[in-house]
This record gives C-alpha cells, sequence and structure tokens, in this order.
C-alpha cells in the first residue's frame, strides 16, 4: 500500500469534525511543536524534508521560510494560497471540503514556526460553501484550545482569518493576492522584493499553497527525514494530482513522486485507464499553463525509459519533449479531443484572465484568441500559424507576472506537437467546422 | 443644501453585526482588507452590487467610493448589474467542455430561452459564462449561488430548472 501522507484518514467518517479529526491522531503536531519545540527546530524539519511548493513553482518550502526577514518589531504575517483557479486543478478544494482540519492544523505549525500571530488563508469567493467549512473547523479548533491566546499553555498567540476573493485567477499569483488581501486590485507587484520581505501591509510574508501548508503536520510528527525518505531524487514525498479528462475515474490522487505516469494513468488505484473504446492522445500534466505532450512523449523518455510522475521527469527534455508537474492538474485527451479547440478555449481563458498591466500580456493573449478563433472557425489563413508562434513568443519573458508564459506556452506546445492538426483546420475548413470533426492524420494513439 | 442624506441601502441588523466583526480582523489602520468580504455580505443581501450599497460599504470602511467601485468591477464575481433571483454561472474551460460541456450548456440556455449574460424575463433566472471553478474532475459543472452542481447532463440540468422554478 502506497504511503498517504496528507489522505490517509480522508475517508474516515466524520473527519471533517474536530472530535474524530483528533482521535485519529490530530493536533498531535501541534502539541508536538509549540510543547517540544522551538520554531527554528520546525523550520529545520521542514529543510531536511525536501518537500516543495505545491502551487506550481516548486520552490523548496524550507529554504522560503529560511529567507523570511525577521526585522525587529515589525509583524510576519503566513498566508495560504487556497485561491486554486489552475484550469484542471481541484485538489485544495478537495482537500479543504473532506479534511479541514488539515489545514487549520498545518497552518498553526507553520505560523509557529515563521513567528506569525495573525495567519490568513486566501479562499476563491466561488468556494463560499469550502469558507464556511473552515470556518467552523476554526471555531472548534479554537473551543479546544489550539487556536487564540496562549495555544496549549505555550505563550503562543495565534488568530487565523479566512478571506475570500472575488473571482479573478490572477489573485491565486502571490503578489496579485497580497493586493487582493490588502482590499486593492488584483495587479501583481513586481518580483523582487519577494513577499518573505515585502509582502502584506509592506511586512515580511511567507506565501504557501494549501497542500505545501497541510504536509507540515506529517513532517513534524515524523520528521523531515522520514518524509525526504519518500519519493524520488530532489522530488521528496508525495503529491495530489487532480485527475481530469477522457479517463475512466477522475478524482484527486495522493501518489508518492517517482510514479511512472503509465502506471499513473492505466492502473485501476488511480486513472483507470482510458475511456472504454478510446486511445490516448494527450496529456496536459500540470495544469492548463504547461506544456501539452502527445501520448507517446508523456509515457516515454527520449532514451525509451518510463516518464515518472517528479518535477525533474516531467521536465526532461525541456520544451521541446517535455512539460511540467506544475500545480499537478492533469488532463487527459483521448483521441475525441480536437487540439485546436482545446488550444483556443485555452487562449480565451487566459485573455479574459489578464489584470492588464503589461501590454504584451494584455494584447498578445487578445491576439492568440482570436487568431485562435478564426483557426477553429474555418477562416484561419497560411500564415496564421506563424503568427501565433511569434506573439507567443513576443509574450515569454517579457511580462511582470507569469501569467504572459502561463498563455504562451500551451499555444507555443501545441502548435509544436500537433502542428499537423493545426493545418488541417486551414486547409480543410469545411471538414473542420462540421461538428464533432477531429482530425485522424498520422499521429500515435497509445 | 445642506441635509445629509441617509444611504439608501444599509445592512440589515444581523448583517451590520458581521460587518463590524470582519472589519474588526485585520489590523489597525488596514480595514480596507475588508472590502471584499463586505462586498460580498452586499451581494448576498441585495442578490447583486448596486452603486448605493457601495457608497454604503464605502462609508462603513471610511474610504472614498471610487476605490470600491474599481474593486468591485476587477473581480467577476460581482454583480455589478440587477441579475435574476437565481445566477446559474457554468464554467466553460477546457476540462469541463472535454465532458460534454459545450452540448449541455447549449441544452441550458435553450431550456430558458436565453443566451449567457441574459436573464429570462421572468427574472427568475440569468446565466452567466465563468471560467474553471476548481470542480473539473466532476464537469460539467455550474454554480448557484454558494452550491456547485456537478457531472451534468441535459436530465439533471432539467431537474434542477424544474427544482430552482418552484
Ligand atoms: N495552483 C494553481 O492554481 C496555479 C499555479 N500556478 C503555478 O505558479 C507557478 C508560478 O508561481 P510564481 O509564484 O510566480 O513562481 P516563483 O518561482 O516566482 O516563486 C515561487 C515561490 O518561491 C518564492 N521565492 C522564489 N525565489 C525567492 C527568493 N529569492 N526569496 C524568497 N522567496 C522566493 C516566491 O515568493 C514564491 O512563493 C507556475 O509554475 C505555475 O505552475 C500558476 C497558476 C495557477
Ligand atoms: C497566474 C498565477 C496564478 C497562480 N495561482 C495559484 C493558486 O491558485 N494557488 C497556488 O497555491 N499558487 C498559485 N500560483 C503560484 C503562487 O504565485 C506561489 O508561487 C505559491 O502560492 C507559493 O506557494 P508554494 O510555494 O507552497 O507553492 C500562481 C501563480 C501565477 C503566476
Ligand atoms: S503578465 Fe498579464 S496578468 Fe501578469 S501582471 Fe502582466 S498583464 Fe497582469
Ligand atoms: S474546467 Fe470546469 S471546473 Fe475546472
Amino acid at each position: 500500500m502506497a504511503i498517504k501522507v496528507l489522505t490517509e484518514h480522508i475517508n474516515v467518517p466524520g473527519i471533517e469534525t474536530f472530535d474524530v479529526y483528533r482521535k485519529q491522531g490530530g493536533y498531535t503536531a501541534v502539541e508536538k511543536a509549540l510543547k517540544t519545540m522551538t520554531p527554528d527546530e520546525v523550520v529545520e524539519e521542514v529543510k531536511k524534508s525536501g518537500v516543495r511548493g505545491r502551487g506550481g513553482a516548486g520552490f523548496p518550502m524550507g529554504m522560503k521560510w529560511s529567507f523570511l526577514a525577521k526585522p525587529e518589531g515589525v509583524p510576519r504575517y503566513l498566508v495560504c494560497n487556497a485561491d486554486e483557479s489552475e484550469p484542471g486543478t481541484f485538489k485544495d478544494h478537495y482537500l479543504m471540503k473532506t479534511i479541514p482540519h488539515l489545514l487549520i492544523e498545518g497552518m498553526i505549525v507553520s505560523s509557529f514556526a515563521l513567528g506569525a500571530n495573525k495567519s490568513f488563508i486566501y479562499v476563491r469567493g466561488e468556494l463560499m460553501y469550502v469558507i464556511h467549512i473552515l470556518e467552523k473547523a476554526i471555531a472548534e479548533a479554537k473551543a479546544a484550545g489550539f487556536l487564540g491566546k496562549n495555544i496549549l499553555g505555550s505563550g503562543y498567540d495565534l488568530e487565523l482569518v479566512v478571506q475570500p476573493g472575488g473571482g479573478a485567477y490572477i489573485c491565486g499569483e502571490e503578489t496579485a493576492l497580497l493586493e487582493s488581501l490588502e482590499g486593492k486590485r488584483g495587479n501583481p507587484r513586481n518580483k523582487p522584493p519577494f513577499p518573505a520581505v515585502k509582502g502584506l501591509y509592506q511586512c515580511p510574508t511567507v506565501v504557501n499553497n494549501v497542500e505545501s501548508i497541510a504536509t507540515t503536520s506529517w513532517i513534524v510528527n515524523h520528521g523531515g527525514d522520514a518524509y525526504a525518505a519518500i519519493g524520488i531524487g530532489r522530488s521528496t514525498g508525495t503529491k495530489l494530482i487532480s485527475a481530469s479528462g477522457h479517463i475512466n475515474k477522475p478524482g484527486v490522487y495522493e501518489i508518492e513522486l517517482g510514479l511512472p505516469v503509465e502506471d499513473f494513468i492505466y492502473a485501476d488505484e488511480w486513472c483507470g485507464g482510458i475511456r472504454p473504446g478510446h486511445k490516448l492522445k494527450a496529456v496536459v500534466a500540470g495544469g492548463s499553463s504547461v506544456p501539452i505532450l502527445p501520448a507517446n512523449l508523456i509515457l516515454k523518455l527520449g532514451n525509451g525509459d518510463k516518464r515518472l510522475m517528479s518535477y525533474e521527469s516531467l521536465s526532461e527534455g525541456g520544451f521541446q519533449t517535455g512539460t511540467m508537474l506544475g500545480s499537478g492538474g492533469f488532463i487527459v485527451f483521448d483521441e475525441t479531443a480536437c487540439i485546436v479547440r482545446n488550444t483556443w478555449n485555452f487562449s480565451r481563458f487566459y485573455h479574459h484572465e489578464s489584470c492588464g498591466q503589461c501590454s504584451p500580456c494584455r494584447e498578445g493573449t487578445g491576439w492568440m484568441e482570436k487568431v485562435l478563433h478564426r483557426i477553429e472557425y474555418g477562416h484561419g489563413n497560411q500564415h496564421d500559424i506563424d503568427l501565433l508562434v511569434d506573439v507567443a513568443r513576443r509574450i515569454e519573458g517579457n511580462t511582470i507576472c507569469p501569467l504572459g508564459d502561463a498563455a504562451a506556452w500551451p499555444v507555443a506546445s501545441a502548435i509544436r506537437h500537433f502542428r499537423d492538426e493545426f493545418e488541417w483546420h486551414i486547409t480543410n475548413p469545411h471538414e473542420a467546422t462540421q461538428p464533432g470533426a477531429v482530425f485522424k492524420g498520422d499521429m500515435a494513439l497509445v | 443644501m445642506t441635509t445629509e442624506t441617509k444611504p439608501t441601502i444599509q445592512f440589515t441588523p444581523d448583517r451590520l453585526e458581521k460587518a463590524k466583526e470582519i472589519i474588526a480582523r485585520y489590523p489597525e489602520g488596514r480595514q480596507k482588507s475588508a472590502l471584499l468580504p463586505l462586498l460580498h455580505l452586499l451581494q448576498e443581501q441585495e442578490g447583486w452590487t448596486p452603486a448605493e450599497g457601495m457608497d454604503y460599504v464605502a462609508g462603513l470602511l471610511q474610504i472614498e467610493p471610487i476605490e470600491v467601485y474599481e474593486v468591485a468591477t476587477f473581480y467577476t464575481m460581482f454583480h455589478i448589474n440587477p441579475v435574476g433571483k437565481h445566477v446559474i454561472e457554468y464554467c466553460r474551460t477546457g476540462p469541463c467542455c472535454l465532458m460534454g460541456g459545450e452540448e449541455v450548456y447549449a441544452h441550458l440556455r435553450q431550456r430558458l430561452g436565453i443566451e449567457a449574460g441574459q436573464t429570462t424575463v421572468d427574472g427568475q433566472f440569468t446565466i452567466k459564462e465563468v471560467e474553471c471553478l476548481a470542480a473539473c474532475g466532476m464537469g460539467p459543472v455550474f454554480q448557484v449561488r454558494e452550491k456547485y452542481y456537478t457531472n451534468l447532463t441535459n436530465e439533471r440540468v432539467d431537474e434542477i430548472i424544474d427544482e430552482l422554478s418552484k
């Protein structure tokens, strides 16, 4: 049986309540940290664990924590990023609604480690029902003495605030999130300075993803070394993968990093294979922002070895033949999916969500959406594909935040790997625009 | 004229209590942080965020009304125009479309006889297109207020509309 760091007790009836969670060993990490450890010792364990940010960038969590500035007399903040809006990603939603105390416990342990006395959980506003679940969990934890003043007699005080967003993907970008939390429009700030130096209210702030924070309880309980022993190489531990699309069993799965992609897709324990009667065409492995890969490249590396679910293995081959683990939003396409239509759909998303601050992103996402729309609807011309590649290249690396890159990569990679399909739309507009029509040319289906 | 006009829209007493409690959550001088929560509270009460309500919120937070408008218009959840009794917000993003979303949403629009962005003449339903709702494994999906409706089919859509129409 594979090791479960986050989801071991997730199916226990009543696990959303304090009492049941506590009976399953919940809140022992708070007791251990506050009664027997110093904040620096907690940071040390998290460093040893090698756990990397689960929001998508994969930045080592312990290292980020140790970068937190500590000027005298200035408050420090921990902000949990629960804005989860990356298409294909729904793990944080699942975790918070099913086992809210796991996040609350992680927030207490992490806030203690960082010396924060007021911490925030910024949840996308659409998840108002989850906000109520978290607020109830916080009230229960407070009533049991795990939050508030002088927690467990340790002298440590902590208050948790759950903040709703207002519906804006960009507010998942950490500096836009902080602006939003200050009651402003969600326009990203220039980095550096990183939030660790100047964050919420200009004070030192750590922003971490829900899954990252939820992991800290296990690390405190079992030690950083035990966590580092799970996984593969620099991809330590487990990862929640949100699996969607044309598979038999969509859902959220906790995997040990290093699992072969092939096993994840086909084994009954995970996705359970492609829908009956269909074949694998392509995968977006880490949320809509990462490059799409055709079946043969997602399953195997250049040398013929199996590709693994890890930061390194997924990115092997760079952008020519690789992709990224990202937020773990694993979207599976069978042969009925039209890559052009999906690419247009994603580019409409990025255009809609661009905050508009930088012209390459604001104008470029609009251009890409427009050109893809005309290709998809049978009005494309021969120059359009090169035009798309050119626009994508002009956005990349020229913007304040990575949303611009996130918009460019899916387009560039779809053209790199499925150029025939774009050309077919342009040369056979009549056929391509028939309802349900998809490209059936030369393509490696698995 | 020198008379001070009372705002035409105000929070109900229990919502005002709640608003005060929210404002007190933030550090001294950082009350503007309460803006999004208060806009949600306003929309919960009024069904949308009318200008008079936003002015009232500005007053509670002691900020300029323009600071409220510029925020409300940035975020897609706030309805700055009147909407129907039930606002159906369906996810139009890739993974939901892979699961047949486009057909199901076409059925929804046909059933209600309106396009996305419109309200039925009886004022019962508004349809809005939104992006990924973080429920992609259960698509197609739409949201009505706080409730998520998942794994939608044409039949499910009919049942839900019947239910909401009661
Ligand atoms: N989960 C989701 O819904 C989504 C996730 N993403 C992911 O977000 C990623 C991009 O996120 P960014 O925050 O822009 O990446 P980043 O690489 O700039 O930062 C990652 C984290 O490390 C911290 N950091 C990096 N260098 C630091 C330093 N020198 N000192 C202190 N802290 C430092 C940052 O503050 C941040 O918290 C993408 O890779 C994408 O996968 C994107 C969209 C949505
Ligand atoms: C456009 C954009 C959207 C993002 N959305 C999210 C998000 O919804 N959730 C999240 O945890 N990180 C998101 N991120 C990444 C955050 O900026 C940040 O790296 C992360 O919250 C840090 O937490 P971690 O180190 O625990 O991953 C986004 C980044 C970008 C550029
Ligand atoms: S890259 Fe796009 S989303 Fe990011 S700051 Fe610039 S305009 Fe806004
Ligand atoms: S794509 Fe519809 S909920 Fe994510």
